[in-house]
Formats: C-alpha cells, structure tokens, sequence
C-alpha cells in the first residue's frame, strides 16, 4: 500500500485538498484534535496531580527530601548531635531542621469552668519543638500562618496550634478529632506533657494541606526539651533539604554506610511515602486514562464522521481521479495524511498550550482542593505516548471511511449512483 | 487498436434485468474518429463507459492495443486507464481544489514522471489547447469552454492510444463547442484515435465514421 508513489500522490492530493478546504472547517477539525489532546493530557494529568501536589506538599513542608526519624522501639534518635554534626559533611545538603517530638494533652478554657465536673474543653495531639528559623528554611512553616504570628528563636511559652486542634476550624464532633473551643491567638491553654503541665499562650495558627502540620503544636525546641527531660539533645526527626540536582537516594546511602540506620530509620521521600499513596497514586492514574480513552473514542469518531462526510460529499471527485488512473491507495493516503494533518495540529498547539501555559499556571496557582494543591502532572514521556495514541486512532478513523468510499465502483461514483 | 465483440451489458433493477447493449460488434483502428450517435437511452454513453474501462460489460469481449481488458483486475484497469487511455467527461470533471496546471499534471505524476517533467509537459498541453494565460487559475475560475479545454489538455498529455470524449460541448455554447472540435480536430490529424459520443449531427461530420446505436445494437455505420 504505501509505495512511495502512492504516498508522493496522496501527499499531492492531501495538500492541495487542505490548502483549499474552507479554513473554518480545517480550524473546528484542528479545535476538536486540541481539546480531545487536552482531554488525554489534562483530565489524568489533573487527577494525579490531586494525589501528587498532596504528595509533593509532604515533601516540601514536612519530610524534605531526606528523613531521619526514630526507629520503632524508640522515641528518639540516638547520637542525634553526632549525626547532625555529620550531616554538616555530607555535599549536596542545603539545610536541616531536628524536631522533637512527644505526646499532648491541651486544655483550654479552664479558668472558666463553673462547675468541676463541667467537661474539660481539651484536645489530645503530638508536641514538636522546633528551632524556628532552621525549621522554616527547610519547610517554609512561617507561610502556613492563618492567624496571629510566627515563633522565634526566644519565644518561652508560647506555641503554634494546628487548625484540626481547633474546632473554628474543624467543627466535628465526634470521638476520633478532639479539638479545643474558643482558642485562638493570645488566648492561653495548658500543655501537659509527661505529666508536666505548662501554661502557654498561642503565637498563631497554623493552617496547611499537610497533616503533620494542622494536627501539631509547635513549641521552641529549647523549651521542650526542657519539658520532657531530653538533656542527651537527642532529637525524634531530622529533615534534611538538599540542593537542586542532588539525588536523595545518594544521600541516603551515605547515611545508611555511616551507620545511621543502625540508630535511626533513614528515607527518601518516596520511602516515607505510606504505600496507600502509592497505591492512590496508581489508582488515579488508571482512572485518568480510563476517561481519556473515552475522549480518545470520541475523537476517533469525530474524525471519521469528517472524513467520512468529506469522503461521501466527494464520491465524484474520488471516482474521477479512479477513471483518470490515479491509484486507490494513493486516494486513501491522501485522507490518511489529512487525518494526520488535523492530529498533529492539534497535538502541537495542545503542546505549546500545555507547556508553556497550563503547567506553569497551574503550578503557580494550583488547584486549592480541600486535602491538597492540586497541580497538573504532565510528564513528557506520558504526552508523547498520548500523542502516539491520538495520531494512530486518527489515521485509523480516517482510513476506514477513506477505504469504504474509494472502493465504490468507479462509474458509479462519477455519476452519483448509487 | 480496439475491437469489441458480442458486447452486452445489463443492469437489475429490482427483480428484472434491464439490457441496455445487446451484443456489439465493433474495431477502430489506429488513427481513426469514431462519432457514436444515437437517441437518448440508445446505449451511447454505457458503450463508451465499457470502452474505456469506467465500467464492467456483463459479457463480451473488449480488446485494446492487443490487450484483453475485460479480465483485468481493478487496479490493472486504473494503470491501463491511466497509461493507455484518455477520457474527456461531459461535465469536465475537474478536480476544484487544483489549478489548470495541477489537474493536468497529476496523472502524469501517478506514472512516476518527476514533478518538474509532468509539469513541463502539463503546460505544454494548455498551451495547445490555448490556456498558457490560465495556468494557474482555478477550475471555479475559468468558464465552461477554458474547463473543457483543461480536461482535454489532461486527457491527451499522457499520449494516450485512444481518447474517448462523451457528449464533449453537451454543456457548452457554440463558440466554445467550435472551438472544442477544432481541438479535435486538430488531433486528429496528428494521428489521435478518437471515439467520441455526441448528439450534435454537426460535431458528427468531424469524424471519419459515424455509428447509429439504437436500443443497445448498432443500426448503421457511415463513412464520411
């Protein structure tokens, strides 16, 4: 079929019939292959995104890119102070944060309460004592502040609550979220923490997509310390950000040859990633290709109604270029490559489109859902396969409505019988 | 150059089957004109349909420059058409999307002729038929007679063996129709095998010899 005369002919006749087709049908064709390329692209690129801008949150406000966090018969890591000396060596590290880390009890409104046995306004959550200013440079926690103000390195009683441990916030009612009524910044609440109880007033709320940061209250690390007895300064989690273009696996196996595993648990992001992300992450993707499958029906159908049409509406001129001698393959080559055509256009456009405006907006804006920022995840390798996919539908549907026409007696063709 | 024997050809037509040519016997030879005349529904146009290879006859034979054209297969039907024959339709049959030039250069290019010869020769066919001023114009640009002219300028630009023309100024005024058989006229006399169907006596007398069809079976032959 595809002689290389065939193809120089059916190349002259697709040129020639595009060239002179009328331009608002071509750009409707050309429109249709752009938001059907948008459709396989954006609509899983969207719905990983949700799960992945969950993800890439964890990573950029909580785990980094390296975790150090205690093993599991441990509450602590020991040698903190050496391995944090060691982290200092290691190349590609551009900053670390060492949080503490315990258990909490929060009472609030306690100077109020009329009667004893009136129900205690408290909240159970975890306790994180943190250096302030090495904290934010690792997960920028001073930008998630909603309300009042952030910590310092010598604020001394005084705390960040996280939204879920305020029910303004999080108004549910139900024996899984305990939250605190009436709190806010100023207002003061009691710490009990190893049965030591400490009166402190909160600095601000803190209001993030990341667990880990709405469920905590965030103390300066000094005071905490003191609190909980933790005089060996030996710490519960290290977040370690590299720099850019340092691979995180590099420098986890660094740390594992140092010995760090031995004392401590030592993962990538991607290794403190639970596996239910994973999982989701998989999920989502086999549905966003599920529904662009049918985006990618509907466009091979389009595609074939209009060649289809144009096929029909040109029987007699098919039938013509037959009796002048011109070969029948070369006829459906020529359908064939404005099929093409109209695939390419519009997958270049969706292209340009996608990269140059929809990625980068949507990462500077992402898409505010309830759990995550949601953003568009648009690998290139992925954009090619779709295209792939898009560009072998579309010459299908335009052979087969090509291949019914052409093969129709000739004479009848000329003279409109049927 | 062709000679047809015991042609017939029949369609259905729901149950029944219509003949429409009922045995034809018939030869032209190298260099001749041939006029096929005849009232409407005679058989005219579906002789010269079989002829020329548009159509399938329902039995006969048709022979063309030695060849047996009525076993061939589709694809060998179009490569005779487009390397042995040359066909002038009655409504010019010109492809919209290409200019003059185009329209006779593709079948030139389909014999894998390179572009810049097909089209050397593409002109030197409308020059013939005196379109050199409308190379480039549209078919929707030119009148019924400058269409006519490109259609016969692609029909003869492959040299073809014979030229068939079906009803060739059925659409056209006088003055174009003059000019049309002028053409033919013309190639004629440079030794083109020409069998032509028309319903004007007039055009007839261009012809070498004229064939009377009536009710799908020849009735007479005239020598001019």
């Amino acid at each position: 079929m595809f002689s290389s005369l065939n193809f120089r002919i059916g190349l002259f006749l697709a040129i020639r019939q595009i060239k002179r087709s009328n331009p608002w049908t071509t750009i409707l064709i050309v429109f249709v292959m752009f938001f059907t390329f948008l459709n396989l692209v954006v609509v899983s690129g969207i719905l990983v995104g949700l799960i992945q801008g969950a993800v890439d949150a964890v990573r950029i406000h909580y785990t980094s890119d390296v975790i150090i966090s205690n093993l599991k018969d441990k509450s602590y890591i020991e040698n903190s102070s050496e391995i944090i000396n060691l982290l200092k060596t290691i190349p590609g590290i551009e900053s670390t944060t060492a949080r503490y880390l315990d258990g909490v009890t929060l009472e609030a409104n306690y100077k109020t309460k009329v009667k004893d046995d009136d129900k205690p306004n408290i909240a159970a959550a975890s306790v994180v004592g943190i250096d302030p200013i090495a904290e934010d440079k690792v997960t920028n926690l001073s930008k998630f502040i909603v309300e009042g103000e952030y910590l310092s390195r010598g604020d001394y009683d005084q705390v960040l609550l996280g939204v879920y441990l305020d029910k303004k916030y999080l108004p549910i009612d139900s024996p899984g979220f305990t939250a605190l009524n009436d709190v806010g910044p100023g207002k003061k609440i009691r710490l009990k923490v190893h049965g030591v109880e400490r009166e402190v007033t909160i600095k601000g709320i803190v209001k993030a997509k990341v667990d880990e940061l709405s469920m905590r209250v965030f103390m300066v690390d000094s005071q905490l310390r003191s609190i909980i007895g933790r005089n060996d300064y030996n710490v519960s989690e290290i977040s370690i950000k590299l720099k850019p273009g340092t691979d995180p696996n590099f420098v986890r196996d660094i740390l594992k040859k140092s010995g760090v595993d031995h004392v401590a648990k030592v993962q990538t992001y991607t290794d403190a990633q639970p596996k239910f992300i994973k999982d989701m992450i998989d999920t989502f993707a086999l549905l966003g290709n599920l529904l662009s499958s049918f985006g990618l029906i509907v466009a091979s159908i389009t595609i074939f109604i209009v060649i289809f049409i144009n096929a029909i509406t040109r029987r007699k001129f098919i039938g013509i270029l037959k009796g002048i001698g011109i070969n029948e393959k070369a006829i459906e080559i020529s359908y064939i490559l404005q099929s093409f055509f109209y695939a390419f256009c519009g997958s270049v456009i969706g292209i340009i489109v996608l990269y140059v405006f929809l990625q980068p907006a949507i990462a500077a804006h992402p898409i505010d859902f309830p759990f995550s920022d949601g953003i568009l995840v648009a690998p290139i390798g992925g954009t090619m396969l779709r295209i792939g996919l898009l560009m072998l539908t579309t010459l299908v549907a335009g052979f087969i409505p090509a291949r019914m026409v052409v093969r129709k007696n000739t004479l009848d063709s000329i003279l409109g019988r049927n | 150059m062709i000679q047809i024997k015991n042609l017939m050809k029949s369609f259905k037509d729901g149950e029944s089957e219509i003949k429409v040519l009922k045995g034809i016997d018939f030869k032209a030879e190298a260099g001749e004109f041939i006029a096929i005349m005849g009232r409407s529904g005679a058989g005219k146009s579906t002789l010269l349909y079989q002829m020329s290879l548009l159509d399938h006859p329902t039995s006969g034979e048709i022979i063309i420059d030695g060849k047996d054209t009525v076993n061939m297969s589709s694809e060998e039907r179009t490569s005779f058409r487009l390397t042995t024959l040359g066909y002038v339709f009655q409504d010019y049959a010109l492809l919209p999307e290409m200019t003059a030039l185009e329209n006779v250069a593709l079948p030139l290019l389909m014999q894998n002729i390179s572009e810049k010869e097909a089209y050397e020769k593409a002109i030197e066919h409308l020059i013939k038929v005196g379109l050199e001023k409308r190379l480039n114009n549209l078919p929707g640009q030119l009148s019924g007679g400058e269409q006519q002219r490109v259609s016969i300028a692609r029909a003869i630009a492959h040299e073809p063996k014979i030229l068939f023309a079906d009803e060739p100024t059925a659409n056209l005024d006088n003055e174009s129709s003059r000019k049309i058989m002028d053409i033919f006229k013309e190639l004629h006399s440079e030794g083109q095998t020409i069998i032509m169907v028309t319903h004007e006596v007039e055009y007839s007398k261009f012809a070498g010899r004229t064939i009377h069809l009536d009710d799908g079976k020849i009735i007479s032959v005239v020598n001019v």
